[in-house]
């Protein structure tokens, strides 16, 4: 078949971290080409590159063998290139229409032709079996349709060759599956595609050819076929990785988290947790499966005292306690990794030493009646460094010098050393390379072990499946189903996150 | 909606029958003291779909007033006047495109430095005893402004008001059923969905922020070349400021703030006509307060009920690195 793309040498640094190093690939027309690798391997950098969002500083690109000038965002557009990004860039308050025709309008006299831009992309999504309405406003639609739209809206470009960027990140495991048979679809259609991802199932359900990038090089090219997952992902972190998590049998105690009728309002005063009851006992994970936006933000927010509870009570070790104050909830046993690191686990512009005592500054030993003590707060520092392997030159560095994965480590150091009764984990390895999420695992675990109650938030449903003694799912605001890990099968999970009845 | 248009035209109807006279003169200053608050308003309008906030509306005013009245009167003429007051109300708006748009600025401090330079200017440059030749006159339009009522209340304006009025419709249907809208209000609610699909948000917000400068600059020619006729320290007396209410409270739609400000302009027409009649005697300050009370109710009740533009206040970087 015809080669469609075809990248050469290509190299790309910001300041003196090499993103890109002498990268060549090729994609042919038709061909699913995954681009695999862990955050911060370069996959990104690299399709932002060919796409023309970034300048590389070496390399060249080629579309049907025309060279491209770098950073002609329009010129790549132009000979059909076009991309699904990871958060999609969809006007939230305009309709399916408005976002599909933004930037190529069909007009009449001066003005849109909304009617024939209707039908435009009627006939688009019939003719990709892709459906949706098109006068439908974009926020009042679920996520996979939303992303139905973006890919519509790629495809409205005449594309030949579509990027997929991390597709399935916000998708519930049967859009995942619908979204394979629309890709497959694509390319039987002759489109080339490259899919960027991390996740190994979907790689061999889906690619031709996988690309495997690792710390900015192509480290192997090989096929579902030759390949399986254990052995994608050694080529992916360049060791051999457990993917199963190692732990031993829970011992659950007494409750030492009690949720009772909670009912919990969003910013836009909707209710989003309608009404739940849950028990965390000692001892145990209890894991909360769901596709993102069902109300786990809400629910993990009312829990920790951060957002106001209409209705229902918290409990801790059978006390109430006191709504919207985080801080009484703390003192009360309730340690917190929260979903957004960056805005309420660190405040990025202090040193990692004072980000690992954020919440007890102004108790001994590092505070001394109206000072603080800045010896214990470094010896605490240096401490937690090594003992949570923060990879950084100094605990007097900012917070905001960190890799994701290691600013994680910073929050999960602080939450982990103090006497905690219960621990709330909302996405704790989100945005985290492999080698963290392997120490953030066994973190969980050995905080289970040593007796508390873990509350644990997921977006990936492997991870809870693998780390959860019990899975609650939680669909539309409710806990529809709790059942056994032992007993779970991902279909069946799956189904109830959707919100189907069995 | 409709049901309140029906009540207004009653109420005037009512109204029009026990005193005619003062029932036109009412709504007919409505037009003329709300007509300002509107065309301001749409500065802010456009500014604000396109992601950029703009607090700097009464410094536009003063300047294009300013460098309106002095043109006007040193040229003797009319026309110069417009022109500068136009131009100079563009400056203002490149001003702050310049400082929000390419540096990056805090979109707050930005509008007060224009605001504050605006001041100072024009503070430091005025200077008394001159005086304009003459001010725009009242265009009557045949046959319509025969018509009882309506052809007092509008078709016996000045040109400004019938251009001003014109523009304020043009820009209603530009912002919703054209091309250059769609873009318009994408780049002010999610610029980096307007950039994807080959927009340059830049551009655009360059051209729309100079743009709603010069119709403040027309703005500000209306105040001292057809309404006042002369002009003074401080002279636009926080009317850029009203003008951000009002472009709230008619909810960042060129119509909404149009009858918003007719609606602010009733209550200042009313409370004159009142005090004219002698049917209630108001000390004049409290009347002058007017705008500025209902400026604050206004925005006590509407503020955190009404979503502007997503975009609105925040710089915009390319992903470039």
């Amino acid at each position: 078949m015809a080669t469609l793309l075809q990248v050469k040498n290509l190299t790309k640094s910001f300041g003196s971290v090499i993103a890109n190093n002498d990268i060549s690939f090729e994609v042919d027309a038709g061909e699913i080409v995954a681009l695999l690798g862990e955050n911060g391997a370069g996959k990104s950098t690299l399709v932002k590159s060919v796409f023309g969002l970034l300048r590389p500083d070496q390399g060249e690109i080629y579309i049907d063998g025309k060279q491209m000038a770098p950073g002609d965002t329009a010129g790549v557009i132009a000979s059909g290139v076009g991309m699904v990004h990871q958060h999609f860039k969809l006007v939230p308050v305009m309709s399916v229409t408005e976002n599909i025709i933004l930037g190529d309008e069909p007009k009449n006299g001066i003005f849109i032709n909304i009617k024939k831009a209707e039908q435009t992309v009627r006939a688009l999504s019939e003719k990709f079996g892709l459906e949706v309405d098109p006068t439908a406003i974009i926020e009042d639609l679920p996520v996979g349709t939303q992303q139905r739209v973006e890919i519509l809206k790629a495809l409205s470009k005449d594309v030949r060759l579509l990027i997929f960027d991390e597709p399935t990140a916000v998708l519930t495991p049967q859009e995942t599956d619908e979204l394979i048979l629309v890709i497959k679809n694509l390319a039987s259609l002759g489109v080339g595609v490259i899919v960027i991802t991390h996740k190994l199932r979907e790689v061999m359900a889906l690619a031709d050819r996988v690309v495997v990038l690792r710390e900015g090089k192509v480290v192997g090219t090989t096929t579902p076929k030759e390949s399986n997952e254990s052995g994608l992902a050694q080529m992916m972190v360049g060791r051999s990785v457990v993917l199963e998590v190692d732990k031993g049998v829970a011992r659950p105690g007494k409750a030492v988290l009690s949720v009772k009728g909670l009912e919990v309002f969003d910013d836009r005063k909707l209710l989003a947790v309608k009404g739940v009851d849950l028990e965390v006992r000692s001892g145990e994970i209890l894991g909360i499966a769901g596709v993102e936006g069902n109300g786990q933000r809400e629910l993990v927010e009312a829990i920790c005292g951060m957002r106001m509870r209409e209705k229902g009570e918290v409990l801790v070790s059978g006390l109430p306690t006191k709504d919207m104050h985080p801080h009484a909830v703390h003192e009360a046993g309730v340690s917190h990794i929260p979903e957004d690191r960056e805005k309420h686990g660190l405040v990025s512009s202090y040193s990692i030493a004072d980000n690992l005592i954020l919440n007890q500054f102004d108790q001994e030993p590092f505070a001394r009646g109206w000072f603080r003590n800045m010896g214990a707060t470094r010896e605490n520092a240096n401490l937690l460094v090594k003992k949570f392997d923060i990879r950084t030159t100094s605990a007097a560095a900012l917070a905001s010098s960190l890799s994701g994965g290691n600013k994680q480590k910073v929050v999960i150091a602080r939450e982990l050393s103090q006497d905690l009764q219960v621990l709330v984990a909302a996405q704790p390895t989100r945005g985290v390379d492999v080698g963290s999420i392997e120490f953030i695992h066994k973190q969980l675990i050995a905080a289970r072990d040593k007796g508390a109650g873990v509350l644990l938030v997921s977006a990936e449903l492997d991870e809870i499946i693998s780390l959860s003694d019990r899975i609650a799912v939680m669909s539309g605001g409710k806990i529809v189903a709790i059942v056994d890990s032992k007993d779970a099968d991902r279909n069946h999970i799956g189904r109830l996150m959707a919100g189907l009845k069995e | 909606m409709p049901v309140y248009i029906y009540l207004v035209i009653f109420a005037i109807a009512v109204a029009y029958s026990f005193n005619p006279v003062s029932t036109v003169a009412v709504a007919a200053s409505s037009i003329t003291f709300g007509l300002p608050l509107a065309m301001a308003a749409m500065v802010g309008i456009m500014c604000e779909r396109t992601g950029v906030v703009n607090i700097g509306i009464e410094g536009t005013l003063l300047t294009s007033s300013f460098f309106g009245f002095f043109v006007a009167a040193l040229s003797q003429n009319l026309i110069w006047g417009l022109l500068a007051a136009i131009a100079s109300g563009a400056v203002t708006g490149l001003l702050l495109a310049l400082l929000t748009v390419s540096w990056k600025m805090d979109q707050i401090i930005a509008g007060t430095i224009v605001n504050i330079l605006a001041t100072g200017l024009t503070s430091f440059f005025y200077k008394q005893g001159y005086s304009l030749p003459a001010i725009f006159p009242r265009w009557s339009i045949p046959g319509l402004s025969e018509i009882p009522f309506l052809g007092r209340v509008f078709f016996q304006s000045g040109p400004i008001t019938y251009f001003g009025l014109i523009l304020i419709f043009v820009l209603y249907f530009a912002i919703y059923r054209t091309p250059w809208g769609l873009r318009t209000r994408a780049v002010g609610e999610y610029p980096s969905s307007a950039e994807t699909s080959g927009i340059s948000v830049l551009k655009l917000k360059y051209t729309n922020v100079i743009i709603a400068g010069a119709f403040g600059g027309l703005t500000g020619a209306y105040l001292t070349l057809e309404l006042v006729g002369s002009f003074d320290r401080g002279f636009s007396a926080g009317k850029g400021f009203t003008a951000l209410a009002i472009m709230i409270f008619g909810r960042w739609n060129p119509i909404g703030a149009l009858l918003a400000a007719i609606f602010f302009g009733f209550a200042q027409a009313l409370a004159n006509q009142l005090m004219i009649d002698g049917l209630v005697n108001i000390p004049g300050p409290f009347i002058n307060m007017l705008p500025y009370v209902l400026t604050i109710v206004v925005l006590a009740f509407s503020a955190g009920k009404v979503r502007g533009p997503a975009a609105a206040g925040q710089p915009y970087e390319r992903e470039q690195a």
